[in-house]
C-alpha cells in the first residue's frame, strides 16, 4: 500500500513525459508543414510566375513595378496567341504527333510485352533485358547518327525525311516503346498464370488471351503507359529542334522558342502565355489522372 | 448434351495434337511476330545509330576519309573540350546529389504529415516534373532576365546587389544546376515517398524501444530499407542528367563563352549547327562510359534477382 502511494507521489512526472512526447510530435508536424510550404513555394514559383506574366501587357512588363503582382490584368496575350495561325499550327502538330505516337507505342509494346512475359521464344529473356537497357540510351547520343542516316536516305531514295513533322513519328517511339514495354512486362507478369491457362484450355488463341484477358486486367498499367508516352512525346525538344526547321513543321516547345523569341526583342507576355498553354495538356492529364501518372513513374523502378 | 460436347472437343484436340503445327501456328513463331515491331525499332532506330555514331567518329569533317582516332586527338588538344568534360561532371554530380537530398527531405516531410493531406501535397510538389522542361526553363530564363529579373527585384528589397544569373560563368553554372534540381527533385520525392511507405512500422517501434533517436532511426532503419531504390534512382538520374540537353540549351545555349556546355549541347552545336557531324558524334560518345556503368549495375541486379527466383 505504502509503495503504491509512493508510486502515486512519484506519478506527476509521468504525465509530463507523455505530454512531452506528444508535444514533440506536434512540433515535428509543424516543422514538416513549414518545410513543405517552403519547398512548395520553390517548386511552384516558376509556373505561377509564368501565369502572372501571361496576364500582363508589354508596358507593364517593362515598367519598373513589382514583377510579382499584376496591376492591370489582361487576356490580350491569350487572345492573340489563340488567334494566331502559327501558334495553332504548332499546337496541332504537337497534338497529332503525340496522339499518333501513343497509338504506335501501344500497338508495338503491348503485344511485345505479352510475348516477352508469357510466350518464351529463343532469346526472349535477353530481349527483355535489352529493352530495359535501350531505355537508358539517351536521345542525345542518337540524334547525330540519325541525322546523318536521314541524309543518306535522301541521297539514295529521294525521300526527304528532314524538315517534315511526320519524321518525328519514327523518332519518338524510340523514347517511349522501351519504357512502356518494360512496365507492361511488369504488369503482365503480375497476372496469375492460372488465368491465361484457363483461357487456353477453353480454346482461346494467344491473341484472344491478350485482348480478352490481359488487356482488361492490366488496364491501369496501360493507362499509366499511355500517359507516359503522351507526356514524353509532348515534351520532346531535341529531336524536333534537330530535325525540323520550317515554321509550319515545328512542334510546340521548339516553335515557342524559335518564333516567339525574335532577336533581342522579347515579348515576354506572349512567350509565357505560349509556354503555359503548351504545358497545359500534360498538366490537365496529370490533374485528372494523378494516381496513374505516379503509378507509371514508380513502376519503372520498383518492378525493375 | 454435356457428353456430346466434351466428346467433340476431345476429338478436336486429338486431331490437332496429331497434326504437327505449321511454322506459323507454333507458339514461338507467334511470340516472335508479336515482338517483331519492338525488335525492329530497337535494332534500326537505337542500336544501329549507336553503332553508326562510333563509325562516324572515325571520319573526317567531310566524311570521306577514315581518320581513326584523329577526332579524339583533336578534341583532347582543345581547351573547350576539357571545360565541357569538367562542366558535365560538375553539373551531373552536383545536380544528382541535391536532387536526391531534397527528394529525401521532402519525401520525409510528406510522410510525416497525416495521410489525409498527403495526396494534396504530393500532387502539388510533383508539378515541376510534369511541365515539359523546355517550357518551364523558359520561365526560369525570364526569372533570370538581366534587366527584369524578378529575383533581383526581391533581392533589391532586402538590399542585396543584383545577381548576374546567366551573365557570369559561375552564376550561370549555378543557375543551370538550380533549374535541373528544381525539375528533377520531385521525381526523387515520389520514388522515396513510395519507398518510405513500404518500410514496416514495427521496425521503427522496435528501434524506438531500443532507444534510437530520429537520426539513428534514419541511419539504421530508413536508409538501409531504401538502399535499393536510392541506388536505382541515383543511377538513372545520373545517366539522364549527364545526357541533359533541354535545360542548358534553353537557359544559356552553352554561354557565356561556352562555360556551361555539357556533352549534349556541345555535340549539338558542333554536329548540327557547326556542320561537323563526326566531331559532334565523337563528343556525344563521351556519354557512353557512364551508360556502360549503369548497364553493368542493372545487369548485375537482374542476374541477382534471377538467382533468387
Amino acid at each position: 500500500m505504502a509503495t503504491a502511494v509512493l508510486h502515486d507521489r512519484g506519478g506527476p512526472s509521468r504525465p509530463v513525459r507523455y505530454g512531452s512526447i506528444s508535444r514533440s510530435r506536434k512540433r515535428a508536424l509543424v516543422w514538416s508543414y513549414v518545410f513543405l510550404v517552403i519547398f512548395a513555394i520553390f517548386f511552384l514559383m516558376p509556373p505561377v510566375y509564368m501565369f502572372i506574366t501571361s496576364l500582363k501587357t508589354s508596358q507593364e512588363i517593362s515598367a519598373a513595378t513589382n514583377p510579382w503582382w499584376v496591376f492591370d490584368p489582361t487576356l490580350a496575350n491569350y487572345i492573340e496567341l489563340l488567334s494566331s495561325n502559327q501558334y495553332l499550327t504548332f499546337f496541332k502538330n504537337s497534338a497529332i504527333i503525340s496522339i499518333a505516337v501513343v497509338i504506335i507505342t501501344m500497338c508495338v509494346s503491348i503485344p511485345a510485352a505479352f510475348a516477352l512475359s508469357r510466350m518464351k521464344f529463343w532469346g526472349s529473356t535477353t530481349l527483355a533485358t535489352g529493352v530495359f537497357l535501350t531505355y537508358l540510351i539517351p536521345e542525345t547520343l542518337l540524334f547525330i547518327p540519325l541525322f546523318k542516316t536521314f541524309a543518306f536516305v535522301y541521297e539514295y531514295t529521294g525521300i526527304q525525311l528532314i524538315n517534315n513533322w511526320w519524321v518525328l513519328l519514327f523518332l519518338y517511339p524510340t523514347l517511349t516503346v522501351p519504357f512502356c514495354t518494360w512496365i507492361m512486362i511488369g504488369y503482365f507478369a503480375s497476372i496469375p498464370k492460372e488465368l491465361d491457362e484457363a483461357a487456353i484450355i477453353d480454346g482461346a488463341s494467344y491473341v484472344q488471351t491478350l485482348t480478352r484477358i490481359f488487356i482488361p486486367v492490366a488496364l491501369p498499367g496501360i493507362i499509366a503507359a499511355t500517359i507516359f508516352a503522351f507526356t514524353v512525346s509532348w515534351a520532346q525538344f531535341l529531336y524536333p529542334l534537330a530535325f525540323t526547321t520550317s515554321t509550319d513543321q515545328l512542334v510546340l516547345p521548339v516553335g515557342i522558342i524559335t518564333t516567339l523569341i525574335k532577336g533581342d526583342v522579347f515579348n515576354w507576355g506572349q512567350i509565357m502565355t505560349g509556354a503555359l498553354l503548351g504545358a497545359a495538356p500534360p498538366l490537365i492529364i496529370y490533374a485528372f489522372l494523378m494516381d496513374y501518372y505516379i503509378a507509371g513513374l514508380t513502376a519503372g523502378a520498383t518492378k525493375g | 448434351m454435356v457428353d456430346a460436347a466434351t466428346g467433340t472437343m476431345g476429338v478436336g484436340t486429338r486431331a490437332a495434337a496429331r497434326r504437327r503445327p505449321g511454322l506459323f501456328q507454333r507458339k514461338s513463331t507467334i511470340a516472335f511476330l508479336m515482338a517483331l515491331p519492338l525488335i525492329l525499332i530497337i535494332a534500326l532506330l537505337v542500336l544501329y545509330p549507336a553503332l553508326y555514331s562510333m563509325h562516324l567518329a572515325t571520319l573526317n569533317k567531310s566524311m570521306e576519309r577514315f581518320v581513326g582516332l584523329g577526332n579524339f586527338e583533336f578534341l583532347f588538344k582543345r581547351e573547350t573540350f576539357w571545360m565541357v568534360v569538367q562542366q558535365s561532371c560538375i553539373f551531373a554530380i552536383t545536380a544528382v546529389l541535391f536532387k536526391a537530398l531534397i527528394g529525401l527531405f521532402v519525401a520525409h516531410f510528406v510522410h510525416a504529415i497525416p495521410n489525409k493531406g498527403q495526396r494534396k501535397w504530393r500532387g502539388m510538389l510533383l508539378v515541376p516534373w510534369v511541365i515539359p522542361p523546355a517550357m518551364s526553363t523558359l520561365a526560369w530564363f525570364w526569372l533570370f532576365d538581366p534587366s527584369y529579373s524578378a529575383f533581383n527585384w526581391l533581392f533589391a528589397l532586402v538590399g542585396i546587389d543584383p545577381v548576374p544569373w546567366l551573365g557570369d560563368a559561375y552564376w550561370a553554372r549555378f543557375s543551370v544546376i538550380l533549374v535541373n534540381v528544381w525539375y528533377g527533385a520531385p521525381f526523387f520525392m515520389i520514388m522515396y515517398l513510395a519507398a518510405l511507405k513500404s518500410v514496416p512500422e514495427q521496425l521503427y517501434e522496435a528501434a524506438s524501444i531500443d532507444g534510437a533517436n530520429w537520426w539513428q532511426r534514419l541511419w539504421y532503419v530508413t536508409l538501409p530499407m531504401m538502399r535499393n531504390i536510392i541506388l536505382i534512382t541515383v543511377l538513372f538520374s545520373t545517366i539522364v542528367t549527364f545526357a541533359n540537353f533541354d535545360i542548358v540549351r534553353v537557359l544559356t545555349a552553352g554561354g557565356p563563352i561556352d562555360q556551361t556546355h555539357v556533352f549534349a549541347t556541345w555535340a549539338f552545336k558542333l554536329g548540327i549547327e557547326g556542320g561537323d557531324i563526326p566531331l559532334g558524334a565523337s563528343v556525344s560518345l563521351f556519354m557512353l562510359p557512364i551508360l556502360g556503368l549503369g548497364a553493368i549495375f542493372i545487369l548485375r541486379d537482374i542476374n541477382k534477382r534471377g538467382n533468387e527466383a
